[in-house]
């Protein structure tokens, strides 16, 4: 899952960006609003966690801008201001949930995949295709009931390809969600983590449509 | 008599009851006098009357001394003690008496031949005129008694005084009622005060006061207001501050949850730092709140002292240096034969702020000069930076308390400039700040009025 972490304080953006990519999430970090205005205009994220105070704006005039433009990225607000009536301001003006400072690196992860499933309408936390069972929380995979061991990279690769069961992904996308913008990526590194993958989970599994990317083989 | 009601009840009732006394004296001895005018006129006419009658012959006298009784007719007597008013003898002027009024005492009632006297008959005093007729050689005496006159008065102003003493305990209850009444806003703002509680500092309101309390409700209104402002500014501080502590306590927190749940060294060692920064960034956040509510708090900051400023700038900037900045900290020589009379802990929060502001502000292998200059009037101590300066725009707000500007350093509170400010507003000293005008960067200083610092000592090479 590819993150945008939107937060001013350096420390705190440092140990959002690195605690996240320790629960394996792919994590882009900026610390203003106009940097995130930047970072949202020209990729795409899964989810976005948001600091309301910001030295060039608000969070929430950057939540207002993409919900305004139909724009339904699940949002986690992070604040110091936590007063109820701040709550309530912030998830009536789009935000999917938020988290007073100081808080749980954990929950933080936890929260993020809970309003990503939201998002994508999946009342199981635990992705399943054709006998393959994705846990994002635990990040464990089993096939038939027997666990896979995969690598942090293979899975991302395997959780991206199972939240978009029969939609072909290209291998920029796949990249995107991997490493973010600021890892330099191999030109062939999501053809060696797919092959991987392939050699842990079936060969079959995945299916390569020629000139487009990747998608699940349906059964 | 503590109580304005009791007191203002006994004044009144006090001064009513001498106002009282004393027109009720004056009204018995006035009617007094004009009761004896009144009846001595009328004993005169009365005695001329009879002298009259006898000498027309209305009223037959009778010869015989003895033969007296029912010869002159007196109107028949309706007030019951005051009957037999007058009493008339007719005297020949041999000396005996050929008539009287019945009741008249028998013994003359005057041995005077004409005019008032005053004598004692049968043991009481009378008042008597005396009309001599010499044509037929009698002498008509009308007389009252003395007695008679002064119950006359006293009656009198016994029917004054009888309804006072009637009036007097009416009149207690109505000056009682009416300082009551008169009273009550001052009860309900008493009742008001008394019934609130510590958290209501609301404005006093007691419908239309009257003039001698809308002093005291609007001064009462006027503290309120304070201390309501003071509450205020003492709840949003802590409110801010509580706030400001949650990012770096958040920041803390998920460094060391990292450091903890990761495998790889590298990474563990580089969220130690990262938490290193952060203990840091918020220890000197609490310094600073602290030293801002200490400022906010002591009223009073003691008296100046001497501060030979360039030791005094050397000790802070050395107390402030750490491992991790490669800022070239340079003090002109000129500040250390500068002594300036200010009060050493105000001097040292300004100066411990100003250095820490610019070094920090500072890029790597920056420096930050202090220098002392004279020419300025009045003459400034200013450290100088070589960072981004602040915008413009912003110069007027980074005094704000917790403001953060544009160009924020990465451990920056927003608290800095603003101690150094309320320090400087403590000292009296005025906070010079603007951005280099030779390179970016910001010049930050205090001007001393010149009042300060003592004469002779200030020299600048």
């Amino acid at each position: 899952m590819r993150i945008l972490v939107v937060e001013d304080d350096a420390v705190l953006l440092d140990g959002l960006k690195v605690g996240l990519g320790i629960h394996g999430f792919t994590v882009d970090a900026v610390a203003s609003c106009g940097d995130a205005r930047a970072a949202l205009a020209t990729a795409e994220f899964d989810a976005i966690v948001l600091d309301l105070m910001l030295p060039d704006g608000s969070g929430l005039d950057i939540l207002r801008e993409l919900r305004r433009r139909q724009d339904a990225t699940p949002i986690l607000l992070l604040t110091a201001k936590d007063t109820v009536a701040d709550r309530i301001g912030g998830l009536d003006t789009g935000a999917d949930d938020y988290l007073g400072k100081p808080f749980d690196l954990d929950e933080v992860a936890a929260r993020l995949r809970a309003i990503s499933r939201r998002a994508a309408g999946r009342a199981s936390p635990v992705l399943a295709w054709n006998g393959i069972e994705l846990d994002p929380g635990r990040r464990t995979v089993e096939i038939d009931g027997k666990p896979v061991g995969l690598s942090r990279r293979e899975f991302s690769i395997l959780e991206a390809l199972m939240r978009h069961p029969g939609a072909v992904l290209s291998k920029d996308q796949l990249a995107d969600r991997l490493y973010g913008w600021e890892e330099d990526v191999e030109s062939n590194a999501v053809e060696v983590h797919v092959h991987h993958l392939r050699v842990k989970i079936g060969r079959d599994a995945i299916e390569t449509v020629r000139g487009l990317g990747y998608r699940l083989r349906s059964a | 008599m503590s109580s304005i009601r009791t007191r203002l009840f006994i004044i009144l009732i006090a001064a009513t009851t001498c106002i009282w006394l004393f027109a009720t004296a004056w009204i018995y001895f006035d009617t007094k006098r004009q009761l004896q005018h009144v009846l001595d006129t009328r004993l005169m006419e009365a005695a001329r009357m009879v002298g009259s009658l006898v000498t027309s012959g209305e009223i037959a006298l009778s010869a015989r001394a003895d033969q007296v009784s029912a010869s002159i007719p007196l109107p028949e007597p309706t007030h019951v003690g005051y009957e037999r008013q007058l009493s008339c003898q007719i005297w020949s002027f041999d000396g005996r008496l050929i008539g009287r009024s019945s009741g008249a005492p028998e013994a003359a009632l005057s041995n005077e031949t004409s005019g008032f006297s005053e004598q004692e008959v049968g043991g009481e005093p009378w008042r008597v005129y005396a009309f001599a007729d010499r044509d037929r050689g009698i002498r008509v005496l009308v007389g009252d008694r003395l007695g008679l006159r002064d119950r006359l008065v006293t009656d009198l102003v016994r029917g004054l005084v009888l309804p006072a003493i009637v009036v007097v305990p009416l009149l207690a209850f109505l000056i009682w009622a009416s300082v009551g009444s008169g009273l009550q806003p001052l009860r309900r703002l008493t009742q008001g005060l008394k019934a609130r509680g510590p958290e209501d500092l609301s404005p006093v309101s007691v419908g239309h006061p009257p003039s001698e309390i809308r002093p005291v409700v609007e001064a009462l209104n006027s503290l309120f207001g304070k201390v309501a402002a003071a509450r205020e500014h003492e709840r949003s501080f802590t409110a801010f501050a509580a706030h400001e502590l949650r990012t770096p306590l958040a920041g803390l927190r998920t460094q060391v949850q990292v450091a903890l749940a990761a495998k790889d060294a590298e990474i563990r060692e580089g969220a130690m730092r990262q938490t290193l920064l952060a203990v840091d960034r918020t220890s000197r956040l609490v310094r600073q709140l602290l030293a801002m509510s200490e400022l906010d708090a002591v009223p009073d900051e003691g008296e100046p002292q001497d501060i030979v400023v360039g030791r005094a700038i050397e000790d802070i900037a050395a107390s402030l240096r750490t491992s991790h900045t490669d800022v070239a900290v340079e003090i002109d020589p000129a500040l250390h034969h500068t002594t300036i009379r200010m009060n050493r802990e105000l001097f040292h929060l300004a100066v411990r702020n100003l250095h820490e502001n610019a070094v920090q502000h500072s890029p790597a292998g920056g420096r930050v000069r202090w220098f002392f200059d004279g020419s300025a009037s009045p003459p400034v101590i200013a450290v100088e930076d070589e960072g981004p300066g602040i915008p413009e725009d912003e110069i007027g707000q980074v005094t704000d308390r917790f403001f953060r500007g544009r160009h924020r350093s990465a451990v920056g509170s927003g608290l800095g400039l603003a101690i150094v400010d309320a320090a400087l507003k403590r000292a009296k000293a005025s906070f010079v700040l603007r951005n280099r005008q030779d390179r970016c960067g910001l010049r930050a200083g205090f001007g001393l009025a010149t009042a300060d610092i003592p004469v002779g000592q200030v020299q600048h090479k």
